[in-house]
């Protein structure tokens, strides 16, 4: 016997937050995730001048002049402005790289889940070839080819982090395709594409939502790491891009390579603490003990 | 002096469950030497109460009143090391699940001994040396050797065994065991029974057992309390509740117990609807560079037929290949050999497409009401998701969803909520309104009642029998409980390691069996004798 899980007559949503809240860590996260957006929507309304434009004289300390309270790098351009339009960057790239390597494993993985055999080897061979290849070297390669710009970034960024997307979807469908409502389905003759995309694919979200929630925050550490190389889109100013541009003045100079890592430190972090969250408030039976 | 002596006992459920109290002002005391049955149905409280006095209850639920004392101290007010200290040595549990509760990666012995280290008993020898006879005590066979396995290399019933030489290794005072038996087939599950009882009487141990089957209250228990929802509404003697109920519950409870009396079968009818001649699957693993092939055969050359309207139960333990043969018919598995006919149409050779149409016409209702639904799709949904695909327009296929589910004694606006709404009996019903929106000729109910309280059950054979009736449906009743087979179907089948070892009405199966393995089955069901001497009595 165990205890009868009546859920309390709520609206599914309202208790989907109410859990999402018991997690205070996640509810903490949201609010910076929040922040970040907003200063990233707003950036241009903050910051009417371009970041790249100069403001000042070079190497302003932070909270020297009115106006520029992070001070200026190198070339004498508003910090506070760089950081404004760079949470652009990184919440684009992170944002749009996870739904392209979704869209490229999440269909992979369910094939290869639900028709197994040949299908599934062949599948799961081309994921291990992308797996065999260190990730960040591959995109940097990648990005090397393509030339940098902000889509070829975006690409490289998605190629290589779906094969993980296709493992867990592949797992996900393994388990739930023998369960007996699939099998019921499958005596009604609904067709296979039917199957797995209303009866097996929603039954898999939990564990895809909180996985993607994890690959934005290690996109925008790739994109970072990236521009840091150098071999981000010239022409945008992202955090990466603005260490990598201050580390040879880091000893005089440490506030250029500070802000923009206190930034993705920050945001990475929320990202995490939101998945986590995510994690609590979809696999209830999972949430650790003792909140 | 009693052993244990629960007062008053109250424990507290989390805001937002269906009730304030899991067990509310319970009070009961065991005695040395006897068997105290706790019996109710799921949800009843029964194992809330068993876990307090273990001190096992789950974290957002508290004892919120009540004693339990035990050798002159409160256990709830003792602090968590001494109850840990008592847990095991003199206070010992079993658990429904033997596969879950015995480590995988640890050997038998090893884990009989790990309770002796627990206690810091005994020197690692004397607790090899404990472990063989334990393993001896319980039954294991050859105890030399099987104290060496793995918990995967032993059957269900072995592991019970293991589980109790676990629970028996410090010679327990009170030894609690909620459903020990449940998982386990007939046969085993009388060899455990009369290892608890044999054990108990050696030991002089006193014996906390749940259940919820009155069968094995009739074959252990020395005095029976009944519970429904969490309280206890009648307690006394088994002799006495068992024969001479008093409360109601007990009653409709006892009345539910699928009895004796065979019901009167139905005229034969000539129309076969189902034929299955020759049927085989072999089971084989992959071929691999390092393994001999393991070969199973799940079904072999089994044939027989069910007229139209006729029900038909497959009776067998798990591994018979019973559910192979209902899921062949359907084709969710595919068979090896033989020939299987729906009215006339060969199964076993149709494409994808011609499948399709053919699965109309037999459906299946399955064992777990809590798996059979997809819990993100509307109740509604559900039933129509069959017909909408073989073109039916959406909006009749709605409206015939809502009959059906007051065909099956639902209401029709249970078409607009979700499957965790509803109890396991009620998801059974909407399972059988999903099967019956197919307009099927021929349904095969694989264990469909097992997963159900008695009372339940006992519902959903009323609505199977009503169904039939009405639609002049065949049914082919898949189930491992030869009693509930008998009080359902005209004929009965009873598969052994996938042959059929006998056929024939559900009267002359049921009442005079000819193969010995039916006849072991029969002798197995828990509480024979009792079931059998009421019956006597009711027609003396």
């Amino acid at each position: 016997m165990t205890l009868a899980a009546t859920a309390p007559a709520r609206h599914p949503a309202l208790d989907f937050w109410f859990r999402f809240a018991r997690n205070r860590g996640a509810v903490f996260g949201l609010l910076v995730l929040l922040v970040v957006i907003a200063v990233a929507v707003f950036a241009n309304v903050m910051f009417p001048d371009s970041p790249w434009k100069m403001v000042q004289r070079p190497f302003l300390e932070p909270f020297q002049v009115e106006g520029l309270p992070l001070g200026t790098d190198t070339l004498g351009r508003n910090v506070a402005a760089g950081l404004a339009y760079g949470a652009r960057v990184s919440l684009v790239v992170g944002l749009i790289s996870t739904l392209f390597s979704l869209a490229i494993g999440v269909p992979l993985g369910a094939a290869a889940g639900y028709y197994g055999g040949l299908v599934d080897d062949i599948l799961m061979r081309i994921t291990e070839f992308f797996q065999t290849i260190p990730s960040f070297a591959l995109a940097i390669v990648l990005v090397a080819i393509f030339q940098p710009s902000l889509s070829s970034i975006v690409a490289a960024i998605a190629i290589v982090s779906w094969p993980p997307v296709a493992r867990l979807v592949r797992a996900e469908v393994m388990s739930l395709k023998s369960r007996e409502f699939v099998e019921a389905a499958r005596l009604a003759g609904l067709s296979h594409l039917h199957i797995l995309t209303r009866q097996i694919l929603p039954n898999a979200m939990s564990p895809i939502i909180v996985m993607a929630s994890l690959m934005v925050a290690t996109a925008i550490l790739l994109e970072s790491s990236l521009s840091f190389l150098g071999l981000g889109d010239p022409n945008i100013m992202s955090w990466g891009y603005m260490i990598g541009a201050a580390r040879t003045v880091i000893r005089n100079a440490w506030w250029l390579s500070f802000f923009p890592g206190v930034c993705i430190l920050v945001t990475v972090l929320a990202l995490n603490l939101i998945g986590e969250g995510l994690n609590d408030a979809l696999n209830p039976r999972l949430a650790r003990k003792g909140r | 002096m009693s052993v244990l002596s629960v007062e008053h006992l109250t424990i507290g459920l989390p805001k937002g469950a269906d009730r304030r109290h899991a067990v509310k002002d319970v009070s009961f005391t065991i005695e040395a030497g006897e068997i105290l049955c706790v019996v109710g149905e799921s949800g009843s409280g029964k194992s809330m109460a068993a876990n307090a006095v273990m001190g096992l209850l789950p974290d957002l639920v508290a004892v919120e009143n009540g004693r339990a004392m035990f050798d002159g101290k409160d256990l709830f007010a003792l602090p968590e090391r001494a109850r840990q200290a008592l847990r095991g040595d003199r206070i010992a549990m079993i658990f429904q699940e033997p596969m879950t509760a015995l480590n995988p990666l640890m050997r038998i012995g090893d884990q009989i001994a790990e309770v002796y280290d627990a206690h810091g008993a005994l020197t690692p020898r004397q607790r090899r040396a404990k472990a063989v006879a334990l393993a001896t005590e319980v039954g294991l066979p050859d105890p030399e050797a099987i104290v060496r396995a793995y918990p995967f290399q032993l059957s269900g019933g072995q592991r019970q065994r293991a589980m109790i030489a676990m629970a028996l290794a410090l010679e327990p005072d009170l030894l609690i065991a909620d459903e020990p038996t449940t998982a386990l087939d007939v046969t085993t599950q009388a060899q455990i029974l009369s290892l608890i009882n044999d054990l108990q009487r050696r030991h002089g141990m006193a014996v906390m057992f749940i259940t919820h089957d009155f069968g094995v209250v009739a074959e252990i228990a020395t005095r029976v309390i009944v519970m429904r929802y969490g309280e206890i509404v009648e307690a006394g003697d088994a002799a006495t509740v068992l024969n001479a109920p008093r409360h109601d519950y007990t009653k409709r409870l006892l009345e539910a117990v699928p009895s004796d009396v065979v019901p009167a079968a139905a005229a034969p009818r000539e129309t076969p609807m189902l034929a299955v001649d020759g049927l085989t699957k072999t089971f084989g693993g992959k071929r691999s560079l390092f393994a001999k092939r393991r070969v199973v055969k799940a079904v072999d050359d089994v044939s027989f037929t069910i007229a139209k309207g006729e029900i038909l139960g497959l009776v067998g333990e798990s591994g018979s290949g019973k559910s192979t043969v209902g899921r062949s018919i359907v084709r969710l598995v595919e068979p090896d050999g033989g020939s299987i006919t729906i009215d006339g149409q060969e199964i076993t050779t149709l494409d994808a497409a011609g499948l399709r149409k053919a699965r109309r016409r037999a459906q299946m209702v399955f064992q777990d009401p809590y798996a059979s639904l997809n819990p993100r799709t509307r109740v509604a949904a559900a039933i129509t998701q069959g017909p909408v695909a073989m073109g039916t327009p959406r909006k009749e296929a709605l409206a015939d969803a809502r009959r059906l589910l007051e065909t099956v004694g639902l209401d029709a606006s249970a078409a607009d909520r979700y499957p965790h709404e509803f109890s396991g009996g009620q998801r059974q019903r909407i399972g059988i309104a999903r099967a019956l929106a197919m307009r099927p000729e021929l349904i095969i109910a694989d264990e469909a009642v097992s997963a159900l309280d008695v009372s339940i059950q006992a519902q959903i054979l009323d609505l199977l029998r009503d169904l039939r009736e009405r639609f002049g449906l065949s049914i082919l009743f898949i189930t491992h409980d030869l009693r509930v087979a008998a009080q359902l179907c005209d004929r009965i089948a009873v598969m052994q390691q996938g042959k059929l070892v006998e056929m024939g009405p559900a009267e002359e199966v049921f009442l005079r069996p000819q193969d010995p393995y039916t006849q072991r089955l029969l002798a197995a069901v828990p509480g024979a004798r009792w079931s059998g001497a009421a019956t006597t009595a009711a027609s003396a």
